[in-house]
């Protein structure tokens, strides 16, 4: 095995624990954030300012025990939050985040920080994250309980709508950019208009970013549009009749599916690793710290904004958010045209 | 046998199999799942194939958008299994269903003969051989653009012109009648 072979896997199972820690992280910084905007203190007891909690948390969750509704159908119900995890882990994979490393001087050539370099890596996540809709149908299916298949339809329909918005902010990237490779698309941004304004495409599509992020928001099931899981009208929707670790698991997908949605933003939008002030190989230091903003922007939206209506998020997806996406792409399209970008 | 023949056949194997056990099911939902899992081998291959934008699109379009609304529509009819009440209501009468008298069951099997024939003769009319693509590289997504907007925009705008239309006649036969007469409509 070639140094270059084993730091690759070195790095496909340094993605996964990392996945698996900010999970954890997203939680307590969650937690956290809400309670500095609800002028509260947070977990404060387990370990030193609650640094611990997330641990109690997972060790209280499996602790519990694992149930089934006797009328769910036993293999899917055990299906769905394979799924959800599985799609969650999956689409980071094409994510890259940070510029080439030899590790300090360990390996001859150098490592691309990206599990795989797929070059329709833009459409591979667009279709992981159209088939984690099936984690969450199924659940609500198999547990053959009203509150769960009304969470999973919901949910179908939500994704389905905002699906093709989120698509169409993608495709506006991709026209500015002239490639479906992420990494391409990092390196486009790299440099500065003027010598002051970083080239990131925010400036380039700053409705596609809004449109990216909003929709970003409705993917994840997150607040304002938490739909699937209204806990006032549904108890918790889709994950209902979930329990221990498996509802650990849809919980853990809902987390890691929030970070790879800003990971994929600050790739597209933010220049990904490029940024001022930081030579090429600490990269990822912007990186963490702009998928940081972006977390942070979107705790901040859940805890403001109270939820939709369910018709008031349908006919926001339908009659605003996708004509707006679609005439920046035909706008977009025009300019790359014209001015022969 | 290289690796790249190893996960030919082990795709290969999963479509198959997959594709068979789909009209095995009882249940609805499970040939639903069934049928994804037979485009995501679908998709392996092409990625075999080296076009990696065709894998993604089946991904997308089929086994994303496509089979939701299948399993939306399964879902929300929540068709029943196959063995309905009615048919067990029959067979204790000694009656069988009427697609499965000797009739009908006679014809399926002269159109199952059928197809095999039919089948057989297509698979071996093209000698076996992989069949070239004549289209050139179908890997990359410039060359799948211009050519479907400039060699086949026909057949593309005829396409989307025929779903167009097919979405307008499924609107108008899955609208509710509205109710006789204009007092209705103040």
């Amino acid at each position: 095995m070639t140094p270059l072979v084993a730091a690759q896997i070195g790095l496909a199972i340094f993605v996964f624990f990392m996945l698996l820690s900010s999970a954890a992280a997203m939680v307590y910084f969650e937690r956290k954030v809400a309670a500095f905007l609800q002028q509260r203190v947070g977990p404060y007891l387990v370990g030193p300012k609650g640094l611990l909690q997330p641990l109690a948390d997972v060790v209280k969750l499996m602790f519990k025990e694992e149930l089934r509704p006797m009328a769910a159908d036993a293999f899917l119900f055990a299906l769905a939050p394979i799924i959800s995890a599985t799609c969650a882990f999956a689409a980071f994979a094409v994510v890259p985040f940070g510029g080439d490393t030899t590790l300090f001087g360990l390996i001859p050539e150098g490592l691309r920080l990206q599990v795989a370099d797929v070059n329709v890596a833009i459409l591979v996540v667009f279709a992981i994250a159209s088939m984690s809709v099936y984690g969450i149908v199924l659940a609500g299916w198999s547990s053959n309980s009203k509150y769960s298949l009304l969470g999973g339809l919901r949910s179908s329909a939500q994704m389905i709508s905002y699906e093709l918005s989120y698509g169409l902010a993608l495709a506006s990237v991709l026209v500015v950019a002239n490639s479906l490779s992420l990494t391409d698309i990092v390196n486009r941004q790299a440099g500065t208009w003027f010598g002051v304004i970083p080239r990131w495409f925010i400036f380039l599509q700053p409705l596609g970013f809004l449109v990216y992020l909003t929709a970003g928001i409705a993917e994840t099931n997150r607040a304002p549009f938490d739909f699937p899981e209204a806990e006032q009208e549904l108890v918790a929707g889709y994950h209902t009749e979930y329990s221990s670790m498996s509802f650990a698991m849809f919980f853990l997908a809902e987390y890691i599916n929030m970070v790879t949605v800003s990971a994929v933003a600050t790739d597209l939008f933010l220049g990904g690793w490029h940024g001022p002030f930081l030579s090429e190989t600490i990269g990822w230091l912007w990186f963490l710290l702009k998928v940081g903003a972006i977390l942070f922007f979107y705790v901040w939206m859940r805890w403001t904004l109270p939820r939709y209506r369910y018709d008031q998020l349908m006919r926001f997806g339908w009659k605003v958010l996708l004509p707006l996406s679609v005439v920046n792409l035909l706008v977009t399209a025009a300019g790359v045209l014209y001015f022969e970008l | 046998m290289s690796s790249e023949a190893t996960l030919f056949y082990a795709f290969a194997a999963i479509a198959v199999l997959s594709s068979l056990l789909v009209i095995g099911q009882r249940n609805p939902i499970y040939s639903v799942l069934l049928l994804i899992a037979s485009f995501g081998a679908l998709s392996g291959l092409y990625l075999l194939l080296d076009a990696p934008f065709a894998a993604v699109i089946q991904i997308i379009v089929y086994a994303g958008a496509i089979m939701v609304l299948f399993l939306f529509v399964v879902m929300l009819l929540n068709a029943p299994r196959e063995e309905t009440d009615e048919d067990l209501d029959r067979e204790a009468h000694g009656e069988t269903h009427p697609l499965l008298r000797p009739g009908p069951m006679r014809l399926g099997a002269a159109l199952a003969v059928g197809l095999i024939v039919e089948l057989v003769w297509a698979l071996t009319k093209g000698g076996g051989e992989s069949g070239q693509f004549p289209g050139g590289a179908v890997g990359s997504v410039g060359a799948i653009g211009r050519s479907l907007f400039s060699d086949y925009a026909f057949a593309f705008e005829v396409t989307s012109v025929l779903i167009l239309v097919a979405m307008v006649g499924a609107v108008v036969l899955a609208r509710r009648e509205a109710s006789p007469g204009p007092s209705e409509h103040p």
